[in-house]
């Protein structure tokens, strides 16, 4: 499998997006105050995806956001705002490693459907559900690898399409959880943006 | 450990917070509540008209003390109805306990009788909100909450408790210490910023201080002084932030905005470095954002990150308690003259003195708390509703100390004036409150009146009755070409009214009667209300019309001041 290299800003369907990173207190109501701050603060969401972390009690949010709609600071510092919220890490400028995984229902029949086989094995999806007129494949990738392989399913007819949007990962040693201590010169950067540096956590302080 | 019930538990976690006031009104499902709390002596409950007066009077009750304030509703309706007193208290930064009971836990989700999800509507006016599903969780929740509303940028926050809850028993322990992962503001600012911002202000001819209610919050008004002092920095305030620099001290500008003194507005307009502390760059303080001074430089002071470079880029960011950063900013700025740029708006307050009145048989507003302000020496609290009369408060009379204006800036809460003076009064019982009074805001909570007879508070009420939604008016004269709809009301007796209530009250109807009234008011030891039959057509200038920028200020036309 070829690992494409992101940026977690980059140009989709030419406007720029901004992959925003929060690991947030496993609490109930927290996914409502999330995603209510960014309705009442106009941030369009592009994606969203939730999963508990490495730690116990904590919850990983990756949203991507419209960064026309939102200037990646102010969601950040927005974000920080809500008490549940333990670390917000904005992945735009940083080296990340994003994939989105799929499940696409399409229509076959026994004539096309080595058609689509060979359309998945180009894009290194799985062939997870056969019938007689439908299979499920399965695709892992970045968007731009989704996309493609929807194009390609398009003609055949798309019964039934999910998307888990966006997860995202910053390469190397370097991680977005809550104990490694704030790279001084990001230190730097939040202190002089305003952002909050004193205290154990998020940041390491100044 | 000791077994207590729900309802025990949160009274007594009130009570080690030192909480000594609660204002509230019950219903069905906080009756264990009521039930407990005659067992709690230190524990005043002051039993209000309607919920939304309760969450006025606790924020009342924190402006005026810096304190936080506790207001109880039930379930549902009485819920809702607080829901205009914590936004109120959210937009001006207020430290407030909002507790609420709701239906029992087997029934929540049901739409059962008088269910709200209260929690899901505060969520975005309070600064957090917990809906606590078992006995044991309450200690918690409630230090978590005194913590969260009185730290940092103060706010309220909001505790949903169910009805089974209150009456679950569980073993009470007092949490020694709270452990907030997403939460720990900072305080102190950062030692570079402020470095950088001394330097600023050093190079600065032209600059001048944007003071802010941060600075009342935070008790730094010292602190403010001693800063512009030393380096000679003009200060003027945001209409919230008046009272945290002495109007009398000769560096003492005035407020900007909407309705600021037109020299404030111009010196903000024509400074070449701006240090806004513990303000928030409002609109109603600023004007059109993009007509603001172009190419200022601009420190921000601010608690909350948030707020620094949301509204203006920055030029020196400083993230701190205003308490903290401004000391150690005075003692690295140079001490200075600025005779110059100060010359120039002492010249600017000359030619637009903008408080003067003028000479007129007519009983104006502006008259009124002019006198209000002579015969009370300066030293009473003002609490203000929306209006008209709220920008004559803050203009005609003279604040020495914070906390001495209290009125809601960020919502505009009519309405506001009566509770908000209630509260103020009982968390500062010996300072004489005045509650400044529009003729509509004061009806849209003057059931309250009877608070101040239960509970023989000597509030004096000042009804500045000009017949009129006098502020909607004076928008629909200027940019609605006269064309007055729904603004002429019908009003009760104000006189007969009190009367009612069993208050005592006067008329006053030519210029003549003011300061007697006023007198009469004051040597008086209850609550008093006084119906100022004002000028009908009178408006608030100087003025920076909706959209427009400061340098854009209209000040009082001549045909106006001809009347
Ligand atoms: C709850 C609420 N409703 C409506 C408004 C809009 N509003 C702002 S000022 C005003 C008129 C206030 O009239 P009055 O209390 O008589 O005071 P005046 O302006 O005449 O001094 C109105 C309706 C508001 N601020 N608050």
């Amino acid at each position: 499998m070829s690992t494409t290299t992101t940026s977690g800003s980059r140009s989709r369907q030419n406007h720029t997006v901004h992959t925003v990173v929060a690991i947030v207190e496993d609490k109930p109501g927290v996914l409502m105050r999330v995603s209510s701050l960014f309705r009442r603060r106009g941030f369009n969401i592009e994606s969203l995806t939730v999963g508990p972390t490495e730690e116990r009690g904590l919850s990983r949010m990756t949203i991507v956001v419209d960064g026309e709609s939102a200037p990646v600071e102010q969601v950040e510092k927005q974000l920080y705002k809500l008490i549940d919220v333990v670390k917000v890490s904005d992945l735009s400028q940083e080296d990340v490693v994003a994939r989105e995984l799929a499940l696409i229902k399409v229509r076959c029949n026994n004539v096309n459907r080595h058609e689509l086989l060979d359309i998945a094995n180009v894009f290194r999806a799985d062939i997870v559900d056969m019938a007689t007129n439908s299979i499920i494949l399965q695709v892992v990738g970045d968007e731009d690898k989704v996309d493609g392989l929807i194009k390609m399913c398009e003609p055949y007819g798309i019964r039934e399409l999910s998307r888990t949007g966006r997860m995202a990962m910053v390469r190397g040693a370097k991680s977005t959880n809550v104990h490694d201590k704030e790279p001084e010169q990001i230190a730097k950067i939040h202190a002089s943006q305003g952002r909050r540096v004193a205290g154990e956590l998020p940041f390491s302080s100044d | 450990m000791v077994r207590m019930t729900g309802s025990q538990i949160l009274l007594e976690c009130l009570r080690r917070e030192g909480i000594d006031t609660i204002f509230g009104y019950p219903g069905g499902v906080v009756l264990p509540l009521y039930d407990t709390l005659p067992e709690f002596p230190e524990l005043r409950h002051i039993l209000v008209r309607h919920e939304q007066g309760a969450a006025h009077m606790a924020d009342g009750y924190a402006r005026a003390s810096g304190r936080i304030g506790v207001c109880l509703g039930t379930s549902g309706p009485g819920a809702t109805n607080l829901v205009t007193g914590i936004c109120t208290a959210w937009m001006d930064s207020t430290p407030m306990l909002v507790l609420t009971g709701n239906v029992s836990r087997t029934l929540l989700g049901k739409d059962g009788f008088q269910e709200a999800d209260i929690t899901g509507i505060t969520h975005s006016i309070t600064k957090h909100n917990y809906l606590v599903m078992k006995a044991e969780d309450i200690a918690l929740a409630v230090r978590e909450a005194v913590h969260i509303a009185t730290t940092g940028r103060p706010g309220p926050v909001h505790i949903d408790i169910p009805k089974d809850v209150f009456q679950e028993s569980a073993e009470f322990e007092w949490p020694e210490q709270i452990n907030l992962r997403g939460y720990k503001p900072n305080t102190e600012g950062h030692p570079g910023m402020i470095r950088r911002a001394a330097e600023l202000i050093d190079q600065a001819k032209k600059p001048i201080i944007i003071s802010g209610h941060g600075v009342i919050w935070g008790d730094a008004h010292n602190e403010l002084v001693e800063l512009a002092e030393k380096a000679q920095i003009p200060v003027i305030t945001t209409f919230l932030g008046i009272g945290g620099f002495p109007e009398s001290h000769t560096l003492s500008y005035g407020w900007l905005g909407m309705h600021g003194m037109f020299y404030a507005n111009r010196a903000a307009d024509n400074a070449d470095l701006v240090i806004g502390v513990g303000m928030r760059f409002d609109d109603r303080a600023m004007g059109r954002f993009s007509g603001f001074n172009p190419g200022v430089k601009i420190i921000h002071i601010d608690i909350d990150p948030a707020e620094i470079g949301k509204n203006f880029p920055t030029t020196v960011p400083i993230v701190g308690d205003a308490k903290n950063v401004l000391p150690r900013l005075a003692a690295q700025v140079h001490p200075q003259s600025r005779t110059e740029w100060i010359k120039w708006i002492d010249n600017e307050r000359e030619l637009h003195p903008s408080l003067h009145i003028r000479e007129t048989r007519r009983l104006l507003p502006q008259y009124v708390m002019r006198s209000i302000y002579e015969e009370t020496e300066g030293n009473a609290t003002i609490v203000t509703g929306v209006g008209q009369h709220q920008m004559f408060a803050g203009q005609h009379y003279f604040y020495e100390r914070p906390r001495q204006l209290i009125s809601s800036g960020g919502l505009g809460t009519m309405g506001f004036e009566l509770p908000g003076a209630i509260g103020a009064q009982v968390a500062t019982p010996d300072a004489e409150v005045w509650a400044i009074c529009g003729d509509g805001s004061f009806q849209m909570t003057l059931h309250e009146l009877a608070v101040l007879v239960d509970e023989r508070l000597p509030v004096k009420m000042a009804i500045f009755n000009n017949g009129y939604l006098g502020m909607v008016r004076q928008w629909q004269e200027l940019f609605y070409d006269r064309n007055f709809v729904s603004v002429a009301v019908t009003q009760p007796d104000f006189v007969k009214l009190a009367d009612a209530y069993g208050i005592r009250a006067l008329r006053v109807n030519t210029k003549a009667e003011v300061h007697d009234a006023i007198r009469i008011a004051r040597e008086y030891d209850g609550p008093i209300l006084i119906d100022f039959q004002v000028d009908q057509e009178e408006n608030v200038w100087p003025m920076v019309p909706a959209g427009a920028s400061l340098s854009e200020t209209i000040e009082a036309p001549e045909a106006e001041l001809a009347r």
